[in-house]
This record gives C-alpha cells, sequence and structure tokens, in this order.
C-alpha cells in the first residue's frame, strides 16, 4: 500500500536572555544546583512574577523573520499539571492568544524549494531538570535552576511530507534562530528541543490519518532517523490492517527505535486558564517596526545576494550562509582576495573540512580570513601553485603564520623560469628511455607520469603549465 | 449543566486529591450547585461586551533584562521535605 507521510513539527528554542523569563535569576548554564533560584521561580506562595520585556523583543524577532502576524494582544496563560521539576504546581504558558500566528519558512530539498506554514510563535517558562541516582535509590534529585528560563515554542503547519524535509526545515529554523542570535541552537545540549506528530495517510485521501507524538531526539540527525522510523512502524501496523494508537513514543537512541509510553500517565487535560498573575501583553505597530528594523539580513536574503553580488553558484551560496559568522567569513576573505569562486573552494574544501561546520571552531581557527586571501592571492598572482598551497595551508593551520613568512621560510615560490625547468626536463627524459619510447608509440597516458616526474624533481614547485608545455616540445 | 460523579473523580486525581466516598457525592453536589449558579450569567445580554481579559485595566508591566541576587541555598532549602546536598530529594520518577 503507497502511504503519504504527514509530519508536523513542534520546536522549543531557549532564549538567550540574561535573565528569566519572570524574575531576575540568570540563565547562565552549569551553575551550581538550584543556585539561580528564588521565591518567584521557586513558586513560593505570594510572589509575582514579571514579564521580561527582551523575552518579547527575542520571540517577536523571530515571528517576524519568520513571516508572522503579530498580534496586537496577547497574555500567558497556566498549563496545569504536576511533576516534581515543576515547583508550582503549573507552566505559565500561552495558550489562547500567542503572540505570533500564520507565518512560514521555505526549506530548499532536493533542489525544490517548499513553503512549510508556521501555525504559531509563542513564549513560556522552561522547567527545572531532575537527576536520578544509582539504580535502588529510592530517590531523585531536583535542580530548579533551569526553571523560568525563557523558551519560545514554534508550532509548523503539518505541512512536511518526509523525515528529510523535517530535518530540512529543522535546520532551516535552527540558522534563522542563530543568525537572529535568539537562541544558540544547541540540540545536544537542548536548547534547541524537537517534538513531531507524525501520521501517514493514503495517497489520495484527504483526510488525516492517526498520529503519534515523538520525542527525545537530540540531533538532527535522531530526527531523521526516528521519524524514518515511525514510517516504517506506521505503514506495517497499517498493512496488518490494524490502526495507529494515538500516543506520545520516544526515541531510543541505543536501540533506534521509538517506544510507546503507555502506561506513564499522559495528562493531557491541563486545564489552562488565564494567568491572573500576569497582566496582558499588547504589542503596537511601534514596537512593531522597532524590532523589524533590527533584524539582520537573513539567510534567504544573504544567499540571494551571494548569488547575484559574487557570482556564486546557488550551492555555494547555501554552504557559506548557513551561519553568520561563516558568511562573514567569506565576506572578510574575498574584500581582500577579490576572487570569490577561488575562496569559495578553499572555505567549503579545507577550512570547512578543519572545523567541521561549528563556529566556535571556526572562531578559534588559527587560519585568519586575510591569511587564507594572501594565499589566494598567491595563487592568483602564479607565486605558487595550487598544490603548493594544500602545503602553505597545513602549515597556517598547524603554525599560524602568514603565507607570505611559510613561503619564504620554506622557499616554496613557484618555478617558472622555462630555463630551470628545462634543465629538469631533460634530466627525467634521459632518467626514463621506457617510458619515453612509449609516448612516442602513441601511449599518451604516459605524459601524465613524466610531468609527475618533474614536478617531483622540482619538489611540486615547478609551474605545470610550463612543465606541460616544454615536456611536449622536447619530446 | 449537571455535574457527575466520574467528573469529580477526575479532576480530583488530576488534582492528587484523595476523595472518601462520601466526600465524592458531596462535592458533586455542591460543584453542581456553583455552577448552576454561574450559569445565570448566560440570562444577560453580553455581545456588546468585551471579555475581561484581567481584573486590573493595565497592559505590558514589564522588567528590564537584568540580572539580580538570588537566594542563599540555605534559604532555597529551608522548606523542602527532603534535601541531598543541593539538590531537592523527591521519591523517585522514573
Ligand atoms: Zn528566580
Amino acid at each position: 500500500m503507497a502511504y503519504e507521510t504527514i509530519i508536523g513539527l513542534e520546536v522549543h528554542a531557549q532564549l538567550k536572555t540574561r535573565a528569566k523569563i519572570f524574575c531576575g535569576c540568570s540563565t547562565e548554564f552549569g551553575g551550581p544546583p538550584n543556585g539561580h533560584t528564588c521565591p518567584v521561580c521557586l513558586g513560593m506562595p505570594g510572589v509575582l512574577p514579571v514579564l521580561n520585556r527582551e523575552v518579547v523583543n527575542f520571540a517577536l524577532k523571530t515571528g517576524l523573520a519568520l513571516n508572522c502576524r503579530i498580534n496586537p494582544f496577547s497574555r500567558f496563560a497556566r498549563k496545569n499539571y504536576f511533576y516534581p521539576d515543576l515547583p508550582k504546581g503549573y507552566q505559565i504558558s500561552q495558550y489562547e492568544h500567542p503572540l505570533c500566528e500564520e507565518g512560514f519558512l521555505n526549506i530548499d530539498v532536493d533542489g525544490e524549494q517548499k513553503r512549510i506554514g508556521i501555525t504559531r510563535i509563542h513564549m513560556e517558562e522552561d522547567a527545572g531538570k531532575n537527576v536520578h541516582g544509582e539504580p535502588g535509590d529510592p530517590y531523585s534529585y531536583v535542580d530548579l535552576n533551569r526553571t523560568g528560563v525563557p523558551l519560545m515554542e514554534i508550532v509548523s503547519e503539518p505541512d512536511l511530507r518526509s523525515p528529510r524535509e523535517a530535518a530540512a526545515y529543522m535546520r532551516k529554523l535552527r540558522t534563522i534562530v542563530r543568525y537572529l542570535e535568539v537562541c544558540d541552537g544547541n540540540m545536544e545540549q537542548g536548547s534547541l528541543r524537537c517534538d513531531a506528530n507524525i501520521s501517514l495517510r493514503r495517497v489520495g485521501e484527504s483526510a488525516l490519518g492517526v498520529r503519534t507524538e515523538l520525542k527525545n531526539m537530540n540531533s538532527f540527525k535522531h530526527v531523521e532517523k526516528a521519524l524514518e522510523y515511525e514510517v516504517r512502524r506506521q505503514a506495517r501496523v497499517l498493512n496488518e490492517g490494524e490502526s495507529i494508537v494515538q500516543e506520545t513514543r520516544l526515541w531510543d537512541v541505543e536501540r533506534g527505535v521509538t517506544l510507546s509510553m503507555r502506561g506513564k500517565e499522559e495528562a493531557h487535560d491541563y486545564r489552562y486558564f488565564p494567568d491572573p498573575d500576569l497582566v496582558p501583553l499588547q504589542v503596537d505597530a511601534a514596537w512593531i517596526e522597532e524590532i523589524r528594523a533590527s533584524l539582520p539580513e537573513l539567510p534567504d536574503e544573504k544567499m540571494q545576494r551571494f548569488m547575484t553580488a559574487y557570482g556564486l553558484p546557488q550551492y555555494d551560496a547555501e554552504v557559506l550562509t548557513v551561519s553568520r559568522e561563516l558568511s562573514d567569513y567569506f565576506e572578510a576573505c574575498n574584500r581582500a582576495a577579490e576572487a570569490p569562486k577561488s575562496v569559495s573552494n578553499w572555505i567549503m574544501g579545507d577550512l570547512l573540512r578543519e572545523c567541521k561546520g561549528d563556529d566556535e571552531a571556526l572562531a578559534h581557527c588559527p587560519v585568519k580570513p586575510e591569511m587564507l586571501a594572501g594565499m589566494i592571492r598567491m595563487i592568483e598572482q602564479g607565486t605558487i601553485s595550487g598544490k603548493i598551497a594544500k602545503t602553505v595551508f597545513g602549515e597556517m593551520l598547524k603554525t599560524g603564520k602568514t603565507p607570505e613568512v611559510i613561503v619564504q621560510e620554506k622557499n616554496l615560490v613557484q618555478v617558472t623560469d622555462e630555463g630551470a625547468i628545462a634543465g629538469l626536463v631533460d634530466r627525467v627524459i634521459g632518467d626514463h628511455p621506457e617510458q619515453v619510447a612509449q609516448y612516442r608509440d602513441g601511449k599518451e597516458k604516459v605524459f601524465g607520469f613524466l610531468v609527475g616526474q618533474v614536478m617531483k624533481a622540482s619538489r611540486g614547485k615547478a609551474n605545470p603549465a610550463a612543465v606541460n608545455k616544454l615536456l611536449k616540445e622536447k619530446l | 449543566m449537571k455535574i457527575t460523579r466520574g467528573q469529580v473523580e477526575h479532576v480530583a486525581h488530576l488534582a492528587r486529591l484523595a476523595l472518601r466516598d462520601e466526600e465524592i457525592a458531596e462535592f458533586t453536589g455542591q460543584l453542581d450547585a456553583i455552577l448552576a449558579y454561574v450559569d445565570k450569567l448566560n440570562e444577560l445580554e453580553t455581545d456588546d461586551v468585551e471579555p475581561t481579559a484581567h481584573v486590573i485595566p493595565m497592559g505590558n508591566v514589564v522588567r528590564e533584562d537584568a540580572v539580580g541576587e538570588g537566594l542563599l541555598i540555605e534559604d532555597v532549602l529551608a522548606n523542602a521535605p527532603g534535601r541531598k546536598d543541593r539538590f531537592f530529594r523527591v521519591p523517585r520518577i522514573l
């Protein structure tokens, strides 16, 4: 049976404010347990939460970047449930009147652009962290430092049609929140979390099938793998004539399967009601315009500009604009080198191999943009060959020295003097009579071997074009 | 609106209240009477009345994004039923 996959994602992004959403406690990660707490976030009786304005600014930025409508009136609600990491017995969230609604985000999959709808974006507080003891320990331990750290929940429409599209959506969302500098986007550390709703329906049908909710996918790879597994599982169940049970399932990383949470309580009865401790939030046009004016150039715009201003292929432009740090690196390097395609090739090849797409590594990379630019200029001017440049790049990485110093110290300047090269060519012809005879008999392939011998004799420094020319002449 | 015994049991469970049988019967009647009283509001014409967002007519009470002092750990844990080092200790979850 052929099925169509329907996926919607709920993403929680931890906002990079200094203080928590309703109190002045620090949001810093990794403080001493319960060291960043106060009567408000501990849920003591009689306290009054007050909204951190920066949380609204960050959510507004995201809403505008995702083409949302900003609601002029929004308010907070209590979501009631009991868990030890939730000291008040309710989470302050938004329910009927979220801050942002009806936006969209474009993703690219297999060269095709697709628009994914954003249902809503709302603000809420995070819960604390439970630490479980050794097996057999009858207790769990609670650290409330994370309680009250601001979160933004971004809910997509069920517009995603494959696990790959879901992963592409997550990547794009991460790129955007990082461009906006509202969230660090670290999935492994939990500052970006993803739950997925997934269902299958027979091709051609319009009604949605019964869905399951997947949790616990803490990397892009796992989002894709968990969804792929769930597609196979649901298809198997449906093919056997059974029906899907609406439930929450956890991705088990070790075993690579999703497991039902049945048996654990699923309190879907949250009894939301407006939080009387917090007054409504009114966002007027002036506030929205202030935020709009502060938006940086976003990834899609930047990609277009890289294609038109620098003449780069779409693939290059996409790779280079995946983070602000990387695109800044490219622009700084190209400002000095003025050779966009070469700069792009070196960044996408040798540089990213070293930095593994990690902006932290890029920031600490010993090869600074000006250094890479200097090296590319030396190639363009014929001072060094592309082959020697690989050696220079390796040295820059190892020592942090400038390419000019490396080329001088190691005596790597390209030999273009035809007299010097001719001497080497003569020597190679004399040393390899057998191959020379083969070449003269029409075995053209041997030519490459002879070029290689000359290059080797020059320790890579001979200008390849000159070697080619002289060798042809002399043979 | 007629409140049933089942609804009272459900709400009591969500609130983690252990009610005795006679309490369930008593609260079923009380809740039913309270909701019947609230139902009186339906007799009013409210089409032209803005829903009340908050009893105090104000909005946008916000704080700056500034970090202040928290509590000392001894104060944080002072009322905790159990503790270990700097943690609250609770019955094992999971
Ligand atoms: Zn606090």
